[in-house]
């Protein structure tokens, strides 16, 4: 090998910088072929109709002409999207803030509750899918049992249009786990100095609650929203495998009536319209939620300034 | 001098009456934790039980959680049911030998020949403990799971290990070297962190059906080989934690480039390589929207999608459906806990929820 004679000639910042580029070539690479070039490609492709074995047709803007003027799945599923995110996300945000709370609390066993608390999110995927479609069951189901422990008849879940995402939202909450692990991890990183100081002037549980650890676990709240915002456009094994978007529509998440145009209709230039149009919407609601952030999120570099 | 023995009285019953509402608060807590606990393993009893059940038992309600079977008595080379007859305000046992219509012809285990009929509502099976243990057989077997096991390993290592290499080598580049426009391509890197997966999912799907890739593994291994942006952002903010010091004191000591990399940031960064590589199990091992689009025949499928068809074709045997389910949760729920710490730790440093 020749190479390391001819390199060595080189200036030591030229070679330092070959080195670089030849490292991060592979990320380099695979951003044109898996990224950019893709990205490029579908955005072409949402003008066209294209059904990867017929020649394609350029359209203009027809698809996205149909698809907010003409297609009412469209506007099904990001209401649908939508409903799911503000049902399930401030619910798994309450939930797992307050069980990692209580176990802030120096509760004996702390490993074995968060063990099992966190449990449920391991397991995700089909599996859970397919286990919930059980215990959803309107007749069978181990969720109505209890329920009619306590005296109520629970209602038809899946099966029942007005109850099916809301099911799914509740679904949701076992998986709550999750973001339980992150706020405990932030509850036990505020300084304890903060609560002594606050007991001092007088505050009672509420109000340190309210004005000393909400404050000071802000910014891990917001970055759990940002990503479980997103994530709810991505939200698609659940429904494909339990409800297959019904009963109705009632569960026809955006990212499904993707999948359906893509590959069950294989209109896959609309389908890369709807990609667009998802990740304009993404782009917005990530930018949104980073602007409003200053208003609510605390991260303790800001102190002074805000004084 | 009274009054302070008051006042120390009057100390005390505080301190006294803190610990009682302190243990009382301890105990609401400890209550609302094991409910709450109660309600998460609630589901995952269920599927246990479900999953060692006869298939007649799964759909009761009230669900009956312990799985049983109705005693059975060999005599004489023939095997008949036992029941709980109510005799003449006795209750004994007795086996069914025969049944005609609502009549059962009842006899006792000790002398089957001297028989009685009883109206067979009088008679109520006598039940014992069992668990279906076979029927983790059966649902491995009617499926070819042995098959599905082997394609999602063959998946999940190969990409892992692609992933391992490319994303290693990324991260030192970004890391440790200086060169024009690395920390531009290094902005690009992290805005693709919040690019939605569909934007480049139709032409990606097109190119692998024009290279011939559709019902192949190659679509769920390749793309590992070019470095996940999220990854190298993980490795190298773990890099960056290494001091210098260390690479320049190896270079002293005639290390390479390469040799920096193998000799001191590997052994220093095993915990992020852990973390990163168990994160990728059990991403890969969950993945179904790529295996969906990508896999057409059976005997391609990974766990995951043959989970789903099994639901899909199978919805008659729950019994079969909930122990493949739970075989195939298991390497998770066992990954989890030999590698708690990691999986908590990893949560932190990544924000990735499971």
């Amino acid at each position: 090998m020749n190479l390391k004679p001819l390199t060595s000639r080189l200036p030591p910042a030229t070679r330092e910088s070959l080195w670089a580029y030849v490292l991060v070539s592979p990320w380099v690479i695979g951003f044109f072929i898996w990224t950019a070039g893709p990205m490029l490609a579908s955005f072409f492709l949402s003008f066209t109709e294209y059904n990867v074995v017929s020649p394609l047709v350029w359209l203009g803007t027809a698809n996205y002409r149909g698809i907010f003027t003409v297609d009412p799945l469209f506007w099904q599923s990001l209401k649908v999207t939508f409903t799911y995110a503000i049902m399930s996300l401030p619910a798994g945000l309450v939930v797992g803030l307050a069980v990692a709370l209580l176990l802030n609390l120096n509760v004996p066993g702390l490993s074995i509750w968060r063990a099992i608390y966190y449990l449920p999110s391991v397991i995700a995927g089909v599996a859970v899918a397919v286990l919930w479609q059980y215990v959803l069951n309107p007749r069978f189901g181990v969720l109505n049992w209890a329920l009619s422990l306590v005296g109520i008849k629970g209602p038809g879940w899946l099966a029942d249009p007005n109850w099916a995402l809301s099911s799914l939202a509740i679904m949701s909450l076992w998986g709550a786990g999750g973001g339980m692990i992150l706020y405990l991890a932030a509850l036990q990183s505020v300084p304890t100095a903060l609560y002594d100081a606050a007991k001092i002037d007088g505050a009672n549980a509420w109000h340190r609650l309210r004005h000393v650890t909400l404050p000071m676990i802000s910014p891990v709240i917001f970055f759990n929203l940002v990503m479980g915002t997103i994530g709810t456009f991505q939200y698609f094994t659940n429904a494909f495998v339990m409800t297959q978007g019904g009963p109705v529509n009632a569960t026809l998440f955006y990212n499904l009536y993707l999948y359906n145009n893509a590959f069950r209709y294989f209109r896959m230039g609309y389908a890369s319209a709807l990609a667009w149009i998802l990740f304009v919407i993404i782009l917005f609601f990530t930018l949104l939620i980073f602007r409003s952030s200053s208003v609510w999120v605390y991260y303790e570099g800001q102190l002074r300034r805000r004084r | 001098m009274a009054a302070a023995v008051d006042a120390e009285r009057v100390a005390r019953q505080q301190r006294l009456e803190h610990t009682r509402r302190d243990v009382l608060s301890r105990t609401v807590v400890l209550v609302i934790l094991s409910l709450g606990a109660i309600a998460m393993l609630f589901p995952l009893v269920w599927m246990v039980s479900s999953s060692l059940k006869p298939l007649a038992q799964i759909n009761l309600f009230p669900p009956k959680w312990i799985p049983t079977e109705q005693v059975k008595v060999e005599v004489k080379g023939k095997v008949y049911p036992l029941y709980k007859v109510e005799l003449d305000g006795e209750t004994r046992q007795l086996l069914m030998v025969n049944k005609v219509q609502r009549t059962g012809v009842f006899a006792d285990p000790s002398d089957i020949s001297q028989t009685i009929e009883v109206d067979v509502r009088q008679a109520e099976p006598v039940e014992q403990v069992r668990f279906r243990w076979e029927n983790y057989v059966e649902a491995m077997t009617t499926v070819p799971f042995y098959r599905y096991a082997v394609n999602t390993m063959f998946v999940i290592f190969g990409s892992m290990a692609g992933m391992l290499i490319s994303t290693v080598l990324v991260a030192y580049g970004f890391s440790r070297f200086r060169a024009p426009g690395l920390d531009i391509l290094f902005l690009i890197l992290l805005s693709t962190t919040m690019l939605p997966n569909q934007v480049r999912l139709i032409p990606t799907y097109i190119l692998f059906s024009k290279l011939g890739w559709i019902d192949t593994l190659r679509p769920l291994i390749i793309p590992s080989f070019f470095a996940g942006a999220y990854d190298v952002f993980l490795l190298r903010q773990y890099f960056m934690t290494i001091p210098l010091e260390m690479d320049d004191a190896a270079k002293i000591d005639g290390c390479g480039v390469m040799g920096i990399l193998f000799r001191i940031l590997l052994p220093l960064a095993k915990p992020a390589i852990a973390t990163l590589a168990i994160f990728h199990f059990m991403w890969a091992y969950n993945d179904f929207y790529d295996p969906l689009i990508y896999l057409q025949r059976q005997r391609n499928f990974t766990i995951a999608l043959g989970l789903q068809s099994f639901n899909a074709f199978r919805s008659a045997r729950p019994d079969l459906l909930m122990a493949a389910s739970l075989v195939t949760v298991l390497p998770c729920i066992l990954l989890f806990f030999f590698a708690q710490r990691i999986f908590i730790q990893g949560i932190v440093v990544t924000g990735v929820k499971g």
